[in-house]
């Protein structure tokens, strides 16, 4: 990305924060909180998932004779079904079908398969006219806007913004006000264009192969009256949603109102085999019962290709169409609340998820847009009730887009510092020619930078702090000169270990690797020696050896092939050490979650399966230890004595369910611990420090500065270093780790 | 009746209370009063699909478009309710049921104890042959609303108000 680029995105990026910022964040961080609370009230919320999950696998799998099955059902109950192959086909046939019946208006429910294909604009310039009646929608269509969320589409708005549009553009006698006021005027507005409709166009959240039978998710009421009053229906529906059997929505029902807005359920779930027996509405002949005469009706089934079947294909892309376009992964990520899908989103969808949507759909310069907000912080998996990998969908496209894309402009002046640039060092005919953009080839090597940084400190401090160096590194490589570099130490944690005096416990039982991550031995050194001191004084032997990186910088920048040949690497060094049954302690959770999780999509099952299952986070194994009967007095607890902590988690480190540990051994210490609930920190690795995200890493970091600064504590520790980097900044006083606390007095 | 239903009921009518839908629970033969009780006028219905329960003289059945618009109370039946959500099933039948239900403001719906089922897996048991049958309907819990206008409010294009005559 050039330097004009980053510039424009980052102005793109304040507008929205100044104009819809507030509304997105109160709205999102309130859905979210929903989430939590109502799937805490579901008896096995695991197995569910686990069983929605598994109907869209075999769904997926199984969808050309499921397309079969459905279209004969639809067909036998006395409807139609058109197969579009894009967007052209649909709409050219929804305007056929309209021209049919000579409708002069359309009404429509909320459908975002609607807005993918954008049929409103295809049929108004066939001069049909086109009414959206969900609220949400019919907001923006007034003021000529997009959707900001796929549930909940004028989530950018606030009450007071809504009222001044109605009272500007209908003047009515009474100026609109309260909530009820607004929905009340719109709800009589929108019964006069239904009642005029000639067709209703629905989506669909789910169709059933069994008995041609369509699912609707809705609280108004709108799209009940869309299908009822007039005679024709259209539902557009992407050809991912049909699923086996009528039974197999059961969990989906459950699932799909708790995780998005954090409703149990919503107020209509509509289970309709089209055409309906219901008669219609026919308000041109108010004075004749409905029920008079049979029901006639005419329905048709435009189901949507427009990518999905190539997604199908794409071994990386096919959890996409799991997605039961819910909202849960916009609503958990921190970066979404702060900045909503007006900048998190391309054409259509928004969102973590958007990034397999728009890649799929429209391709990877849509999926380029806006791809880089998704910093991996893994919150929205556990919240995704399908369990789709939304990280990974993210970081393959985004390792799609660097081999795609090359930037070229002064390449040359970093390529010192990123000798294993990918594309040039990977070779290959996938790769081509194409490198990542130097932004993220630089954050990507940070394993060089780091080890150069070290040897040459304190000199290469003063040097990447000083005013030149930064405003080099700004104009160059995007690096926000607003940001302090972490320093790097002169004596690596490795270094130490190796110098140092004294020796372990003589015959341990238990032995370990305490890995060396990059910060912990370059810039975060002391907690590194705080660790080595906790676990000799619970009687285990500790090894601090040279390692090489994990492959999490390059992989959060899309770089897939240099984070499998780390990976490969570390394994390698690993090896050793696990054949002699050690177990392996990780302080950085970002670095923990390349062995639990990662490491599944980069190496051979065998080998992740044994490096997960040997690999613990620092107080996990501190934690294990006291249970298993380690000696609490042999820590410090000199802070204790009804201290009071504000403990910030690492996000990954709690989708990996590790914050307990950390609050079990706190407690048990003697602190009291107050938790943040934030989603992320904001700082996400490298995200923060890039010069086009500044503002949005900040505004998210001003959230977990609120509830920090709230808890009074005497002590505020953090687990990530990322986390600890951006505390730092927004406190003026950088956090310790946990383990710092602890750890015997040296 | 046994222990469970009593049971299910009571898990029923608390879910329904999360929406401020109150029951009326009422043997059959006291069910047309008890429905009259509830109405506002004017109200349309549609028959209700038990041959033991009449609707009160002053519901109009087979409503005109007209009606239907003017109508304060909508009364209908529903064959299936599920007890830990607060959900009843509202079948679309030829008779008018679906829109009689969701044109005025208050919806009054009746059911029978013996159609509580516990949960949406029972439910979805019920209604797989049903639909498979050619069968549409709506599993409505509570009035119908919105948060689009920048806070919740009960009755965006359907009712403002439910509430449930259950017959034992």
């Amino acid at each position: 990305m050039s330097l004009d680029s980053r510039e424009a995105k980052a102005a793109r990026i304040r507008h929205l924060l100044e104009t819809e910022g507030s509304a997105i964040a109160e709205n999102t961080r309130g859905f979210n909180r929903g989430r939590y609370d109502s799937v805490a009230d579901l008896e096995d919320y695991q197995a569910l998932r686990e069983e929605a999950r598994a109907i869209k696998e075999d769904a997926i799998e199984r969808l050309p004779e499921l397309i079969d099955e459905l279209t004969e059902q639809v067909e036998a109950n006395g409807g139609t079904v058109y197969i579009a192959e894009d967007a052209g086909e649909a709409n050219r046939y929804i305007a056929e079908v309209c021209a049919d019946v000579d409708a002069e208006r359309a009404v429509k429910s909320k459908s975002m398969t609607s807005e993918e294909i954008e049929v409103n604009d295809h049929l108004e310039s066939h001069g049909v006219d086109v009414v959206e009646t969900d609220l949400g929608e019919w907001v923006l269509q007034v003021a000529d806007e997009s959707p900001s969320h796929i549930v909940a589409p004028a989530i950018h708005r606030s009450r007071e913004s809504i009222a001044d549009l109605f009272n500007e553009r209908f003047d009515p006698v009474e100026p609109l006000e309260t909530a009820e006021e607004l929905t009340m005027f719109a709800r009589e507005q929108l019964l006069e264009e239904i009642k005029g409709a000639d067709v209703g166009m629905t989506g669909a959240n789910f169709l059933t192969a069994d008995s041609g039978s369509m699912l609707l998710v809705t609280s108004e009421g709108n799209a009940r009256k869309t299908v009822t009053v007039p005679d024709t229906h259209v539902a557009v529906a992407g050809v991912e949603k049909v699923v086996p059997s009528v039974e197999d929505l059961q969990p989906f029902v459950e699932l799909i109102g708790r995780s998005g807005t954090g409703q149990d359920i919503t107020s209509y779930i509509s289970l309709l085999t089209p055409p309906v027996d219901s008669p219609t509405v026919d308000f041109d002949d108010p004075d004749t019962p409905v029920t008079a005469g049979d029901v006639d009706r005419d329905f048709h089934l435009v189901l949507i290709d427009n990518g999905r079947m190539a997604m199908r294909e794409d071994d990386e892309l096919r959890e996409t169409l799991y997605c039961i376009r819910c909202s849960a992964c916009s609503n958990t990520c921190a970066n979404f609340q702060s900045v909503g899908g007006h900048a998190f989103g391309g054409e259509t969808y928004s969102g973590g998820i958007a990034t397999g949507w728009e890649a799929g759909i429209e391709g990877l310069d849509t999926a380029a847009e806006f791809n880089d907000l998704c910093t991996g912080c893994s919150r929205c998996v556990e919240a995704c009730p399908v369990n789709i990998d939304i990280p990974w969908i993210n970081t393959v496209v985004r390792d799609r887009i660097n081999r795609e894309g090359d930037d070229g402009d002064l390449d040359f002046l970093v390529d010192g510092l990123t000798p294993d640039a990918e594309g040039a060092s990977t070779g290959g005919s996938e790769a081509g020619d194409s490198t990542p953009d130097l932004q993220k080839r630089l954050f990507g090597n940070y394993e060089t930078l780091a080890k150069l940084g070290s040897a040459t400190a304190p000199l290469s401090n003063w040097a990447a702090n000083a005013a030149p160096s930064k405003y080099v590194l700004e104009r160059i490589a995007g690096v926000d000169s607003r940001r302090e570099l972490p320093p790097f130490r002169r004596e690596s944690l490795v270094d130490w270990f190796r110098a140092r005096e004294e020796s372990g416990p003589t015959d341990p039982d238990r032995r370990v690797v305490l890995y060396p991550d990059l910060y912990t031995n370059y810039t975060l050194v002391e907690r590194g020696k705080a660790a080595v001191r906790t676990l000799e004084a619970l009687g285990v032997g500790v090894e601090v050896p040279a390692m090489p990186g994990t492959g999490r910088p390059p992989l959060s920048q899309g770089m897939i092939a240099t984070a499998r040949e780390k990976a490969e690497s570390l394994t390698d060094t690993l090896d050793p050490y696990l054949d002699a049954n050690y177990d392996v302690v990780v302080v950085e959770p970002s670095d923990l979650a390349m062995f639990r999780e990662d490491y599944a999509k980069l190496l051979p099952d065998d080998d992740h399966e044994r490096l997960a299952e040997s690999s613990y986070e620092l107080l996990e194994y501190v934690y294990g230890l006291l249970e298993n009967g380690g000696d609490l007095e042999a820590l410090s607890d000199a802070g204790a004595d009804g201290g009071r902590v504000a403990y910030h988690s690492h996000c990954q480190q709690r989708t990996m369910h590790l914050e307990e540990h950390t609050l079990a051994v706190l407690t048990e210490l003697g602190y009291e611990v107050t938790t943040s609930d934030v989603e992320c920190c904001g700082m996400a690795g490298s995200f923060g420090y890039k010069e086009q995200y500044y503002e949005l890493s900040m505004d998210v970091g001003e959230n977990l500065e609120g509830q920090l600064r709230d808890a009074e504590a005497d002590h505020v520790v953090a687990s990530g270093t990322s986390c600890t980097e951006q505390i730092g900044d927004l406190l003026g006083d950088e956090p310790v780790h946990p383990i710092e606390l602890i750890a015997p007095v040296d | 009746m046994t222990a469970a239903s009593t049971d299910t009921y009571d898990q029923f009518a608390a879910a329904v209370g999360e929406y401020d839908v109150e029951l009326t629970r009422v043997a059959p033969d006291e069910a047309t009063s008890a429905i009259a009780d509830r109405l506002e006028e004017p109200a349309v219905g549609a028959p209700l699909p038990w041959d033991d329960v009449a609707l009160p003289g002053t519901v109009r059945t087979d409503p005109t478009p007209a009606e239907l618009d003017a109508a304060v109370t909508g009364v209908t039946g529903a064959t299936l309710a599920v007890a830990d959500y607060g959900s009843v099933f509202l079948p679309g039948t030829p008779d008018g049921a679906e829109p009689t239900s969701l044109f005025a403001d208050l919806h009054v719906v009746v059911l029978r104890e013996r159609d509580i089922v516990p949960d949406m897996e029972r439910a979805f048991d019920r209604l797989g042959d049903r639909l498979r049958d050619g069968e549409s309907g709506v599993l409505a819990t509570g009035p119908s609303a919105t948060a689009d206008m920048g806070a919740l409010v009960r009755g965006a294009h359907g009712p403002k108000d439910v509430h449930g005559v259950v017959l034992r």
